[in-house]
């Protein structure tokens, strides 16, 4: 029981790190407003990360899913992208290109780790579409390009939205370790525990893990929004609730 | 820098011109092999262990949501949050609860894949067709006795999807337990960051153990499916 209390009472600390600003050992101030500078840092990196891999994987996505080529290629890539650990990547990155700036380093690993889920749902999500509605689009003399803004793309839109979705989060959850190599993000009280102390470090979890669920709750709001009322429709109320967390049958395992 | 980090890079080395430059050197490698072997071996068990776990945990809750229809949405719910929590932040807020070491990381690892081998279980029961149902009734199979020779074995290959998808990112999720103070081989990569034979070596046992981790678990599934291999015709 006793336990209990002392773990509330360290949560109760972390707390008032979020809302406080305090002096760290060093006579600092930390905590606070002075974790929005971290959050800003945080979100600034996320957002050039998320930036940079859709603008790779959207176009990419698109136009492979809508010629059906590379299927193999393109499916395989999420499944190695998942076993590729993120330290690893950003240590790669960080040894091989000692001179770049950091910021610019984490940022190309983050990408590199965001491309996989948004590639792959793009392409499954295009490939997925009624080919139906295709041929009947293809009938009423559309080009390739308009088949692909037209039908393909809003079609494809709520599992193009899953795959940014999981990247958006993954992407803020791996940015906590930017700090490891000179990026100082909200994962900065994580890794400096001399610095931040104990509250810093539970403090900023907590900001960390709202920032996620956050990220997911909102963009799965999006991804209701844009997904066509036809699709509702077929769904059903039931399919609708389900399809949250991903639980939609699919015919190919994309990624949450 | 903050934590600690350690020069990994010996005195001994200090002649050998690649290391210095800072080059890739198959002779470092093979001098300093035994150095991965441990973190290895400790983040196959603590991937294994965490993996274990949660298939245990998500298979019962599958079983018995498939049982009691209602119980998905919020089941699926807790557990997508769990897998939407960041698992650097999950070891440090567990840290009032069960402080730093392997248990905090077995516990963040397992809260990870709950959900990914939970869908798969519920998807491949619900990809059941009616038909074989309906035969498994007519042959007079009790509700338990269609859940274990019907249902279960039809649904093994989404079941096995769900399980190669938790393998092969726990084994990713693994190289950063070394902040709960949990080892592995992602604590070898953070000692010497700069080094590329290090980055390299330590990064490609990851990859490694993935891979192979995956296609065991996919030769398993071909083993205990033998109806899904294609048939010469």
């Amino acid at each position: 029981m006793s336990a209990t209390f002392a773990a509330l009472g360290e949560f109760g600390d972390a707390i008032s790190f979020i809302f406080s600003e305090r002096e760290n050992q060093r006579g600092s101030p930390v905590g606070g407003s002075h974790n929005l500078a971290l959050l800003w840092e945080h979100l600034k990196l996320s957002a050039a990360a998320m930036g940079l891999a859709m603008a790779v994987a959207l176009p990419l996505g698109l136009i492979l899913g809508h010629t059906g080529r590379f299927s193999f290629l393109t499916i395989s890539t999420s499944n190695v992208g998942r076993a590729v650990p993120s330290v690893a990547l950003i240590a790669l990155f960080v040894a091989f290109f000692p001179r770049s700036p950091e910021f610019l380093n984490v940022t190309l690993a983050l990408a590199l780790l965001a491309i996989p889920p948004i590639l792959t749902n793009a392409y499954v999500g295009v490939r997925q579409t009624d080919r139906d509605a295709v041929d009947a689009a293809r009938g009423m003399g559309l080009s390739g390009a308009q088949v692909i803004r037209q039908v393909e793309l809003p079609l494809a839109l709520p599992l193009i939205f899953g795959g940014i979705k999981t990247s958006t989060v993954n992407v803020i959850a791996t940015a906590t370790i930017a700090p490891l190599v000179g990026v100082v993000t909200l994962g900065d009280p994580l890794v400096a525990f001399s610095v931040y102390g104990r509250e810093g470090q539970i403090g900023a979890s907590i900001i960390v893990a709202v920032l996620a669920i956050a990220a997911e709750i909102g963009l799965s709001a999006v991804q209701r929004a844009v997904t066509p009322e036809g699709i509702k429709l077929e769904r059903g109320p039931e399919g609708r609730a389900r399809s949250r967390f991903g639980l939609t049958k699919r015919r190919i395992q994309t990624a949450p | 820098m903050i934590l600690a980090q350690l020069q990994i890079r010996g005195e001994d080395d200090a002649g050998d011109s690649c290391v210095a430059d800072n080059g890739f050197c198959p002779s470092w490698i093979a001098d300093n092999w035994e150095r991965y072997q441990d973190p290895f071996l400790e983040h196959l068990a603590l991937t294994l262990i965490s993996v274990a776990i949660g298939f245990v945990i998500a298979f019962g809750l599958a079983l018995v949501a498939h049982r009691r229809r209602w119980l998905i949405p919020p089941i699926t719910q807790i557990t997508g949050i769990l897998y939407t929590l960041p698992s650097v932040a999950l070891f440090f807020l567990l840290l009032p609860l069960t402080g730093r070491g392997k248990t905090t990381a077995v516990i963040a690892l397992v809260a990870y894949t709950l959900l990914i081998i939970f869908r798969n279980v519920i998807t491949g029961l619900e990809g059941v067709p009616a038909e074989a149902r309906d035969a498994g009734r007519g042959m007079g199979l009790t509700p338990r006795q269609l859940l274990w020779r019907v249902e279960l074995p039809l649904a093994l290959p989404a079941i096995m999807a769900g399980l190669r998808i938790a393998v092969t990112t726990t084994v990713g999720l693994t190289a950063l337990v070394f902040l709960a103070g949990a080892g592995g081989l992602g604590e070898e990569i953070f000692n010497d960051m700069q080094f590329r034979s290090n980055v390299v070596v330590a990064g490609g046992l990851c990859v490694l153990l993935a891979v192979v981790l995956d296609l065991l678990v996919l030769a398993a599934q071909k083993l205990i499916t033998p109806w899904t291999r294609k048939v010469a015709t």
